[in-house]
């Protein structure tokens, strides 16, 4: 220590128990932000790492069938012959399907919890009931899915099919694993997402706008739907394109429920595929051509999930910028 | 001038008139509501009592103890290798992505927030937290199962590590932004280096919210079973780290579809063990959470 | 930089320029601060008066865009010299701010912490009793050692927090602000601390109270406002003794300041 006092000598008096700090703290203080910053780099190059590991992995397929496994229905693997059209679409309607669902549910919800309907209490407790939804497992809802909700959704899709049967969405009959069973389990996933986030929009509504309402007249359901719900509108929108990218990223409940048939078909009964389900079913066993095809499914799916949980934060951050006074 | 006069002694009509149409638009929308908020709540109730219903009943010791029954062994067996190897693996993923998280939250909310880089890495973190679950193990087969030529805990480890690693940075970087800017000042008034400030002063203050990220993480960690597809697969063994391992989740979801019956029966204990645990952990993060506001 | 300080002059703060980014904070002000005494500084709000005390241990270092020209003589090496660490001078030049930010910890370990970080050696418990007592604060704490620093009054945790700065024994001590937080009575009780202060140590204050620095001040030292040249930028119109400023201003801008003309 007493080395480090002359270096800085005129800054100690000899009555003051100050020290400047010693080459151990200063060589820790760099060790430390470093690492930091190592940690802040590494976080960066996994995300491109793992980019290019699966993009790189799906080159060679690019490379020899070009765009065509996107809208081709054939998978041969003897042949060579891919396409995974039928996943894409099964993807994409089982997640429009949830999100249709969840999302009337799941703003209704929020529009519940935070218009004062309820007394306090009992706002609590139905909160966290929403919000212990989404803690519950994949593979345990869809567990619930085969042996709870099959059985009774199957009387149910047995008498819309027979009645409406001439209706596209119900044109097909329901053997249990399909769209339906799938879809409704995903809606209850995909639930709580968007109750929280509308949640947040709607609180962010500033007071003197509901005062305004109010003031004028309206009765309680006037004020939301014809003012609240629009300015939160756009906190809303965000909830809704996260709760879908939420959907198009499950994989468990949907492989478990959905019937894994490369059908293509607007009936809600038919069974379908996922591009999730299509990894998890054949990835165990796939030998190396069929690899590069796969992670080329692989890329589609990250590609689209991506591109939809980028807009969905890009909604979030710009609506909660604007309005957000008291 | 009688018109006026008339007029000022007409009141308007202040009774409440219930059967007045916009007022019955109301009690519908709202009684809509209602039931859509009573019908949300259905699954989770549904669950919960199935769960007790088909797995109550497999609740014993040997559940805890025994390794899964044999082929289609009538009778018997346990999960005992799957709770080890979720715990396992979830360790191990908990390892890698605390440290990480912890540390890159640490530039991003402290010593370089404006940045390029920690604007890219906060991208990065959001980014990933959307990733489908699929994705995590596909990577994590690419790097570590075709390295290490073989399935194994390690890979599943990692495949979960890629899971946690953004809800551990995001809400670690949200919590030490909180701090009070002006313990920060007390740190540095006093002659802190960066990092002493940030060691002494500003991560105790952070650490229960932080920990509540941790818990959360491990909680939706726990339930995962894609990345474990094809990572550590499943095994009926006992816990042997380099070789494929069990997990709760990949026992249910292979269980689940099983003609054998006992082997439904621990699909569904297993089921209601690794909620319960969910829940715990849920919980858990909750009351660290109640506390630090105190 | 060698310049001879004058005998008491322990630390000479010649502010010629201060930026934060673009816009010009200070200019042109010469503050020596004098050994054991207590040095005020007055003025309207926006005159760079807490910009100039916070330059002297280098706490503007963390606001982004700051840029200091000028010296900091202390004991004859300026604190802006590149050679210098600014965590060495935070650790000879103590600080106190406006809101009492004790840490989140017990009143010991707030205490205790500047003597850990200095790799204080010796009797802990003495120390920290010591400290306690410059601060007027032990009678009030001396049972309740291990409670957090945060269930104290404001007036409590603000003598803690001055405890806290003293404990190391910096040679100078800067205040900013600090009994604004404060109602009247603990305004009181940390002025009369400060008289007891100076005896061992070198006191800056910055206050929006006139009355205060006549009360405490030995020497006052008046910025004001410029905006002659389109922006606000602060600047010491005057500085002598606390008696001689109030009584016999020299410039018109300091009469006016004293006479409740602005504010």
């Amino acid at each position: 220590m007493a080395a480090e006092n002359r270096e800085e000598g005129i800054l100690n008096h000899k009555e003051t128990l100050a020290a400047p700090p010693t080459t151990v703290d200063k060589t820790f203080d760099k060790c430390f932000r470093t690492l930091t910053l190592v940690f802040t780099w590494a976080t960066v190059l996994l995300l491109a790492f793992i980019v290019f590991r699966i993009g790189g992995q799906a080159l060679p397929a690019l490379k020899e069938h070009g765009l065509s496994l996107l809208f081709s229905s054939d998978w041969d693997a003897n042949n060579n012959r891919f396409g995974f059209w039928p996943q894409i679409w099964g993807t994409l309607y089982s997640s429009f399907l949830a999100l249709v669902l969840g999302g009337f549910f799941g703003i209704t919800i929020a529009i519940f919890l935070t218009q004062d309907f309820l007394p306090h209490k009992l706002e609590v407790i139905l909160k966290n009931i929403v919000e212990l939804l989404a803690a519950i497992p994949s593979v345990v809802y869809g567990l619930w899915g085969i042996y709870v909700l099959i059985p009774i959704l199957q009387p149910v899709a047995d008498k819309l099919h027979s009645s409406f049967g001439w209706f596209p969405l119900f044109s097909t009959s329901f053997s249990g694993f399909g769209m339906f069973s799938a879809a409704l389990v995903l809606s209850i996933m995909i639930l709580p997402t968007i109750a929280a986030i509308s949640q947040d929009a709607l609180r962010a509504v500033p007071y003197k706008t509901k005062e305004a309402a109010f003031g004028m007249g309206a009765t309680r359901w006037e004020a939301i739907l014809r003012v609240i719900l629009p300015t939160a509108s756009g906190g809303i929108s965000g909830a809704l394109v996260l709760g879908l990218g939420r959907a198009l990223g499950e994989t468990m409940a949907l492989a478990m429920l959905v019937g894994n048939s490369a059908t293509v078909s607007l009936s809600i009964f038919s069974p379908a595929t996922t591009l999730a389900a299509l990894l998890a079913l054949n990835f165990p066993e796939a030998d190396l051509n069929q690899t590069g095809v796969l992670m080329y499914a692989a890329c589609t799916l990250l590609l689209i999930t991506l591109v939809v949980n980028m807009l969905g934060t890009l909604i979030i951050s710009a609506t909660s910028m604007k309005g957000d006074e008291r | 001038m009688n018109e006026t006069k008339n007029d000022l002694l007409q009141l308007p009509n202040l009774e409440r008139q219930p059967f007045e149409p916009r007022a019955l638009k109301s009690i519908l929308l709202s009684s809509i509501t209602v039931i859509c908020a009573i019908l949300a709540c259905v699954p989770l109730f549904s669950v919960l009592v199935m769960l007790i219903y088909r797995g109550g009943s497999r609740i014993n010791f040997e559940l805890f103890t025994d390794l899964p029954p044999i082929a289609f062994q009538p009778v018997g067996g346990g999960i005992s290798n799957a709770i080890i190897g979720t715990l396992f693996m979830v360790g191990i993923a908990a390892l890698i992505t605390v440290p990480f998280g912890v540390l890159a939250a640490i530039y991003l909310a402290e010593l370089g927030p404006h940045s390029k880089i920690a604007a890219v890495a906060r991208f990065s973190a959001k980014t990933m937290s959307g990733l489908p679950s699929i994705i995590a193990g596909v990577f994590a087969y690419a790097i570590m199962v075709i390295t290490m030529g073989g399935y194994s805990a390690w890979a599943g480890g990692v495949a979960l590590a890629i899971l946690m690693l953004p809800t551990i940075l995001l809400t670690a970087e949200e919590t030490i932004k909180m701090v009070p800017k002006r313990m920060k000042e007390a740190a540095f008034g006093m002659g802190c280096t960066p990092s002493q400030s940030m060691t002494k002063v500003i991560l105790p203050v952070a650490l229960p919210g932080i920990i509540t990220g941790v818990v959360l993480a491990v909680a939706r960690a726990a339930g995962e079973t894609a990345p474990l597809l094809f990572t550590a697969i499943f095994s009926e063994y006992a816990l042997e780290p380099n070789d494929p391992t069990a997990s709760l989740a990949v026992l249910i979801y292979n269980y689940s579809n099983s003609t054998s019956e006992n082997q439904l029966e621990l699909a569904w204990a297993a089921s209601l063990v690794l909620v319960v645990l969910v829940f715990i952990l849920n919980m858990v993060s909750r009351w660290i959470g109640s506390r630090t506001r105190n | 930089m060698n310049t001879l300080l004058q005998d008491d002059v322990i630390l000479d703060c010649r502010a010629e320029k201060i930026f934060y980014s673009d816009f010009l904070a200070v200019r042109d002000s010469h503050v020596p601060i004098r050994k054991n005494q207590i040095t005020g500084f007055i003025g309207p709000s926006g005159c760079g008066k807490s910009t100039v005390l916070r330059s002297i241990n280098r706490m503007n270092d963390l606001i982004r865009g700051f840029k200091f020209f000028g010296t900091v003589q202390f004991h004859s090496m300026d604190i802006y010299d590149k050679k210098v660490d600014p965590v060495a001078v935070r650790r000879n030049i103590g600080m106190v701010f406006q809101q009492p930010n004790p840490f989140a910890m017990s009143i010991y370990e707030n205490v205790a912490f500047g003597l850990r970080l200095n790799r204080f050696k010796g009797n802990m418990d003495e120390q920290v009793e010591k400290a306690l007592r410059d601060g007027a604060l032990w009678d009030e704490v001396k049972d309740k050692l291990k409670k957090s620093g945060l269930s104290l009054s404001g007036g409590q945790q603000q003598r803690l927090c001055i405890a806290r700065a003293i404990a190391t024994g910096p040679q100078v001590l800067l205040m900013d602000e600090p009994c604004s937080a404060l109602d009247p009575i603990a305004t009181r009780q940390i002025e009369e601390l400060m008289l007891k202060l100076k005896e061992r140590f070198t006191v800056c204050i910055v206050t929006h109270n006139m009355q205060q620095a006549q009360r405490v001040a030995d020497q006052t030292a008046f910025f004001s406002v410029d905006i002659s040249m389109g922006g606000r930028t602060g600047y010491l119109v005057e500085m002598a003794a606390t008696k001689e400023l109030f009584s016999n201003p020299q410039e018109q801008l300091t009469k006016e300041y004293l006479h409740g003309e602005f504010s």
